[in-house]
């Protein structure tokens, strides 16, 4: 059975599907409940689930997280909601503390399968702090496996697994794309979580991204195509751990890479790219790896965000610049 | 000071009744009735009080090992038997010998650190020896005299501090989570934890211990209104040890300590944290409370960190002997004793015996750390992820070639 319809929709139903397969599956977050979330990805849980699975919670970010590794702890699978990207640096200390740790300490006795969302990404205008795109400060921690779905398909099966995982995932829901509708076949064989897929075949450079800059790579790539240029484009999916052996054999096809992604470009996840395929790729290489991202500078005021942002333009040059060398 | 002056206030046990979200069932529980059994305790502190500064808690035992009558709690303690009284002190004098060893390791090299327990063992004896086989512990890092009543090894206790892995332990167990250094982390997941124990609908219940440093951490704070306001089986055992490193209580809070749980809707009670009766009284209501689906408890253990906080500490550098001399005076393991010889509980014998069992755990202890080896250097990459990880097996495999440079090397 295939359905077409909106990434925040197709991870309501995960959930679901979830919540309906295993009574230990909890969902629980700031208004997650009767509201269904400020973006009403949970919308309805509650109402078919009950208030002691899909948990309103107090307004404290490091509660939540730090509850939830009681409840993992206890058997439960929580999956926990952090409204916005912003707002999840409460809860910094105990991801990394304590969340990302716990399995190692324990020499391997405990696990803690706690999934925990995080909508993040700008370009919907909002007022500071809920813009962000935080992944590389949780990628640079071990014991965190960091995904980010672009379409609905994904958004669906790729919480379907993080919800399986015995490691704590956390799940970056590009907000922007919440309501950008796709076809989700919900009896299909899902990809590995964390392998990433060429989403368009290309010869002359690759595209590398995850969440909401693969859609913005994809139209560079229909542009370039116009111009003649044949663009591959690699959704990573996932950040950590990173498919580098994808990403290696699209470059070695292709001998040029951009990584486009929202997050400032200094320390990001385009860095440790780069690093590694210069290595894993030094004599394939017609052009130093370059990024395209954000800037070294707090998320501007919204009616500064279209310049912050990668957008069409900003990808397409980074192209010319590779393809010149 | 206001610390002082609101310290003689009496303990706010009946403020559950009022704030509702322990609601109707706090007058059901033995020893929980609002007025008089306040008024009870208050006239016990009173009589037990040496100077009008002194804090106002729960105390079975004088510091001269007199057993003084108190309304409340005799009854979580009203069968206990000369033998399990032995057992009490046994608890706590092999608690500070295998302490005392671990001190000892630390001076000879054999432990990189170690934070001691010194004059907490009865407020850890007595509330570790209150809780039942399916209540979940939640230590911080120096819960050894809670450790020990779980059945933990006390070897066990020692990797961390020597250095050869993290914590090391299974915490399902013993039902004893691993330490926690990160001060109040642990209490959101006993909360948690005590969350998941009302979803099973166990009648287990749960304790977080945490110091008077933790009580600044915001952690601590959310922990409270978590567990407050779904109403969770936990209890905040909270040592009161007077000194977080360097930082005085006064650092920390303006009110007792006890006094928090007022604002939060849950009874918090001081009690006397080098009276192990005491303790083992106050927790063990505070727990059954949590059983009876009564919600959180704050219990505020008043009591005296003896030695430094951990073995790089300069206490002297912060305060004075004279503070000292005074805690020991009001010692947990002599107030004890000195109750077991008054009532006969004890002869020499049993004295005698305990020594030699505590010089045996002593050697053992010393021996086992000793004999503890150095972890492979491949333990690095082991248990990072439960389901494994693409980067953790490159970097594995990368420093295996490169340790397996070396070998090359020496064959030669």
């Amino acid at each position: 059975m295939a359905e077409k319809m909106a990434m925040a929709k197709a991870i309501n139903e995960s959930l679901r599907r979830a919540l309906d397969a295993d009574p230990k599956v909890l969902v629980m977050g700031e208004d997650v409940g009767k509201l269904g979330g400020v973006f009403r990805v949970t919308d309805g849980l509650q109402k078919d689930f009950g208030e002691s699975r899909v948990i309103d919670t107090p307004l404290a970010e490091s509660g939540i997280v730090g509850t939830a590794i009681g409840l993992a702890l206890r058997g439960y699978r929580p999956v926990v909601e952090i409204q916005f990207d912003g707002f999840v640096f409460p809860a910094y200390d105990q991801i990394v503390t304590q969340l990302a740790k716990m399995h190692a300490r324990s020499l391997g006795k405990v696990k803690l399968p706690v999934v925990v969302r995080i909508p993040y990404g700008g370009g919907i205008g909002a007022v500071e702090h809920h813009s962000e795109s935080p992944e590389a400060l949780f990628a640079h921690v071990a014991g965190l496996k960091i995904v980010s779905p672009s379409n609905a398909s994904d958004a669906y099966w790729m919480m379907q697994q993080a919800i399986q995982s015995d490691d704590p995932v956390i799940y970056f829901e590009p907000k922007r794309r919440y309501w950008d509708k796709a076809e989700v076949d919900f009896e299909a064989i899902p990809a590995p979580l964390h392998k990433a897929r060429v989403v368009r075949e290309g010869t002359d450079l690759t595209l590398a991204a995850y969440g909401p800059m693969v859609k913005l790579c994809q139209e560079a790539a229909d542009a370039a195509a116009e111009e003649g240029k044949s663009l591959e484009v690699l959704d990573l999916r996932s950040v950590s751990p990173l498919d580098f052996d994808s990403l290696q054999a699209s470059v070695e096809k292709t001998r040029r890479l951009v990584v486009v992604h929202e997050a400032p470009v200094f320390f990001g996840s385009g860095a440790e790219i780069a690093a590694r395929i210069t290595e894993r790729c030094f004599y394939h290489l017609e052009a130093p790896v370059l990024r395209v991202g954000g800037y070294h500078a707090p998320y501007p005021p919204a009616r500064l965000e279209e310049a912050y942002l990668p957008d069409l333009d900003r990808v397409l040059d980074a192209v010319d610049r590779s393809l010149a060398y | 000071m206001t610390v002082e002056s609101s310290a003689a206030r009496k303990p706010r046990r009946s403020a559950a009744g009022k704030a509702g979200t322990t609601g109707s069932k706090t007058g059901t529980t033995a020893g929980t009735t609002g007025a008089t059994g306040t008024k009870r305790t208050t006239r016990t502190t009173r009589s037990t009080a040496k100077k009008s500064t002194d804090p106002e808690l729960v105390q079975l035992l004088t510091p001269e090992g007199k057993r003084v009558k108190n309304a409340e709690y005799d009854a979580y303690v009203a069968g206990i038997t000369p033998d399990e009284l032995r057992g009490l002190y046994r608890d706590m004098v092999l608690t500070r010998r295998f302490d005392a060893e671990a001190t000892a390791l630390q001076r000879q090299g054999e432990l990189g650190l170690w934070a001691s327990l010194l004059g907490q063992e009865a407020a850890q004896i007595g509330s570790g020896r209150a809780t039942r086989e399916d209540d979940y512990v939640f230590p911080t890092y120096r819960e050894h005299g809670v450790a020990w009543c779980r059945g933990v090894d006390p070897t066990n206790l020692l990797g961390m501090f020597r250095g050869v892995n993290n914590g090391g332990w299974d915490p399902n167990g013993n039902n004893f989570h691993l330490y926690t250094i990160v001060i109040g982390s642990q209490t959101l997941h006993a909360t948690g934890y005590a969350m998941g124990v009302a979803k099973d609908g166990a009648d287990s219940a749960v304790i977080a211990y945490f110091g008077d440093g933790a009580s600044s951490q915001g952690d601590v704070a959310e922990s409270f209104t978590f567990a407050a306001v779904y109403n969770a089986p936990v209890v905040f055992f909270c040592q009161n040890n007077q000194w977080a490193i360097s930082e005085p209580t006064e650092r920390q809070t303006r009110v007792p300590l006890y006094q928090r749980a007022q604002g939060y809707g849950f009874p918090g009670v001081r009690v006397d944290g080098n009276d192990v009766l005491a303790c083992l009284a106050v927790t063990k209501w505070a727990l059954e409370r949590a059983r009876n689906g009564e919600g959180p408890t704050l219990v505020e253990a008043f009591t005296y960190r003896m030695g430094a906080h951990t073995t790089s500490d300069d206490p002297t550098r912060y305060r004075g002997d004279e503070e000292r001399l005074a805690w020991e005076a009001k010692d947990p393991i002599l107030r004890l004793r000195r109750y077991l010889e008054a009532s006969d509980h004890a002869d020499e014998g049993f004295f005698a015996e305990l020594e030699a069992e505590s010089e045996t755990l002593g050697k053992r202890v010393r021996e086992a750390v000793r004999a503890m080896p150095d972890p492979d250097h491949f333990a690095i990459f082991e248990n990072v992820y439960a389901d494994g990880h693409a980067l953790v097996d490159e970097e594995r495999a990368q420093f295996a070639a490169y340790q397996a440079s070396f070998a090359d090397e020496g064959g030669h």
